[in-house]
């Protein structure tokens, strides 16, 4: 498949933007702006990039903890965000959600989950949804290797396999839940054969290849529409940070890390793709310059808004 | 020995364990070479190796299981659920298996295990990783529920929870772990007579303040502060939520006559809802001056932002607002 240059350059734009706003809360949090934690997503960018890409505005996703990046890859507006995980008003969830628990509905985004695996059995239900109201849509459910071993991942992999279910099922394998390595934590062969054992066509990907990401999700999305039932990706990357704001990253090398930053960056390799294929660098530069105006003016924007009132949150907690 | 946080004094509570009792194990997510979210198994993959410190997947199901199926074949099994709010994927086999065998099985076997986990709010840590769960573990019998307030009685109950023959619930607030104190490092004891044991934090005879958990340091800052200065007020830690200690509690009423209970949680169906009932149901009732006085965290999920989380836990100045409305 080769992709239109405007599809190149969303991706690379995507990537981008996904960056730089994480690289903006880092910052934030070390000014002692955000309460709490947060998990970043820097090095993983591609998968939330290429994966929402390929959705239509009405497919749904599911997301995780790590989850800015899908977010922002299903529409969401950077000045939202981060309005939320300054407990603003304007915020997505009015402050009440933060980093850990981003909803934005209107573009499709059913929510970050805190809960490892939380939203595997949430994406069943929505893929049941559109399966009885006959819409012609899907489900791509986010979740990391950390969730495949939680009883949970394995009902819901049977559900939709059992029942023909539209959920594309995406996990994010960036070798680590946490401190636990992926091959200390999986038995048997890849996550992906895991969805071939309840009978689902899966995969394994470079979740760090941007474009293959785009089409891998593009094709298994059409296969569904078209023929029914689920379908899963393991898309392997790798996160640069710690798993939250308090790692101390005793459980791997910096060579490790040094050497997926260096070697198999996903934004890095996609510049010098763009390149080759003759996009000039000052093309890309504007697109830089534009996100880097963005984010500065929506965390400014952020920043002077209102913080969510105090209202009873008693009666917020119901409908 | 120096003064220790109370996540120093957990380490120690732990190592001294493993030490003196070969049979006993550690099992939960994080908690070897990361040394558990909130650092109180640092060190102990080092000192007893993996055959005893065990890394597991995310799978808090088979955590709880394997604690419940050691303990009833000579393991003595000490589980950590990283945040208590995981908990819930462990129902099972604490509610149906673990505080029920015994029983159920006509007393022929014992579950001594223990699962601990870090509970409460104010970390931002918002509404899946700050709940205060306890009173759901009090609802089951045969469930122990341990809460302590401090470095020195977080050591003395785990050294007790571990000497128990009965399923340990115990519920770490994230914000003990950073307390700082002295701590005697007592032997583990022979019996766990501190479980259901209240301690009086302060003597006093105007009103009695029943609380535990975190809560307790923060009652303690409102009775320490100014405004207060003028009373005497009796402060009690219950330090185990299940059972519940309520000699304790009556023979301080009998002095004060006023019941005020504060605690994290929500009100409905908890601890302090339970305290209050049971006092009012008995002997103590015609006793009491005033109606008992519950200050809790609202009936909410907790709320990430700062502001408002801080809005749905309770405060030193709720506390000493309804001490004074009670005097
Ligand atoms: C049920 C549950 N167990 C444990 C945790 C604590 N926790 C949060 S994220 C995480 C690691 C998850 O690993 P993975 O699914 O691979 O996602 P990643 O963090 O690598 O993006 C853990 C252990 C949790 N949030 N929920
Ligand atoms: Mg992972």
């Amino acid at each position: 498949m080769t992709l239109s240059t405007t599809t190149q350059l969303e991706l690379h734009r995507m990537m981008m933007l996904i960056r730089l706003f994480e690289e903006a809360l880092e910052e934030m949090f070390s000014r002692g702006l955000l309460h709490g934690t947060m998990h970043l997503s820097i090095g993983q960018e591609a998968t939330a990039a290429g994966a929402c890409l390929a959705l239509q505005k009405d497919d749904l996703i599911t997301s995780t903890h790590r989850g800015h990046g899908h977010c922002l890859a299903k529409g969401a507006e950077p000045y939202k965000m981060f309005a939320e995980l300054l407990g603003r008003e304007d915020g997505y969830c009015r402050g009440r959600g933060g980093s850990m628990h981003i909803a934005d509905l209107s573009n499709g985004n059913l929510g970050a989950n805190g809960i490892v695996a939380g939203s595997l059995t949430i994406s069943v239900g929505a893929a049941l949804s559109f399966q009885m109201q006959k819409k012609d849509n899907i489900i791509l459910c986010f979740f990391g290797d950390g969730a495949v071993n939680e009883g949970s991942f394995h009902e819901a992999l049977n559900l939709a396999s059992l029942w023909s279910l539209p959920v594309l099922f995406l996990c994010e394998n960036n070798q680590y839940g946490m401190s636990m390595a992926t091959d200390k934590a999986v038995a048997g062969d890849s996550i992906a054969s895991r969805g071939n054992s309840y009978g689902i066509e899966s995969i394994q990907i470079d979740g760090n290849d941007v474009e293959g990401v785009y089409e891998n999700v593009l094709n298994f999305k059409n296969k569904i529409l078209s023929s029914g039932g689920p379908k899963f990706i393991e898309a392997v990357t790798y996160r640069y940070r710690g798993h939250s704001k308090s790692d101390r990253n005793l459980y791997r090398t910096s060579d490790e890390i040094e050497y997926w930053k260096e070697e198999k960056d996903p934004i890095k390799r996609y510049i010098g793709k763009l390149i080759e294929s003759g996009i000039s660098e000052d093309q890309l530069k504007d697109i830089d310059t534009d996100i880097k105006d963005l984010i500065r003016k929506s965390v400014k924007q952020a920043l002077d808004s209102p913080l969510s009132p105090i209202t009873n949150l008693e009666e917020d907690s119901y409908a | 020995m120096p003064d220790m946080t109370t996540g120093q004094a957990l380490n120690n509570a732990l190592s001294l364990i493993l030490e003196q009792n070969p049979t006993a194990f550690i099992a939960g997510e994080d908690i070897g070479i990361y040394g558990g979210a909130f650092g109180v198994t640092e060190g102990l993959l080092a000192q007893f190796g993996e055959e005893r410190i065990k890394d597991t997947p995310i799978s808090e199901d088979v955590i709880a299981g394997l604690a419940v199926g050691a303990s009833m074949t000579g393991g003595k099994p000490i589980v950590e659920m990283q945040f208590s709010d995981f908990i819930v994927n462990a129902m099972d086999p604490i509610v149906n298996q673990a505080a029920k065998l015994h029983f159920m099985y006509g007393g022929s076997v014992n579950v001594p295990i223990i699962v601990r986990g870090a509970s409460g709010a104010g970390t931002g840590a918002a509404a899946q990783h700050s709940q205060s769960l306890e009173s759901w573990f009090c609802h089951v019998p045969g469930l122990k529920v341990v809460t302590p307030s401090n470095p020195q009685n977080a050591y003395d109950l785990l050294l007790h929870s571990f000497t128990d023959p009965n399923p340990i619930i115990f519920m770490e607030h994230k914000l003990i772990y950073k307390i700082k104190d002295y701590v005697e490092l007592n032997d583990i004891p022979k019996e766990s007579s501190m479980l259901g044991k209240a301690n009086i934090v302060s003597e006093g005879k105007d009103i009695t303040i029943v609380s535990y958990s975190n809560m307790v340091n923060i009652s303690k800052e409102a009775i320490v502060a100014k405004e207060l200065q003028d009373y005497s007020i009796e402060l009690i830690d219950l330090q185990t939520v299940s059972p519940i200690d309520y000699d304790t509690i009556k023979t301080s009423l009998k002095k004060t006559k006023k019941l005020l209970v504060c605690q994290e949680a929500p009100s409905n169906s908890s601890v302090g809802t339970t305290v209050i009932s049971k006092i009012v149901e008995s002997e103590l009732f015609n006793e009491l001056e005033i109606a008992p006085k519950l200050i809790s965290g609202l009936h909410s999920p907790m709320p990430s932002a700062k502001h408002l989380e801080l809005n749905v836990i309770p405060q030193v100045e709720d506390i000493t607002n309804a001490v004074k409305s009670m005097l």
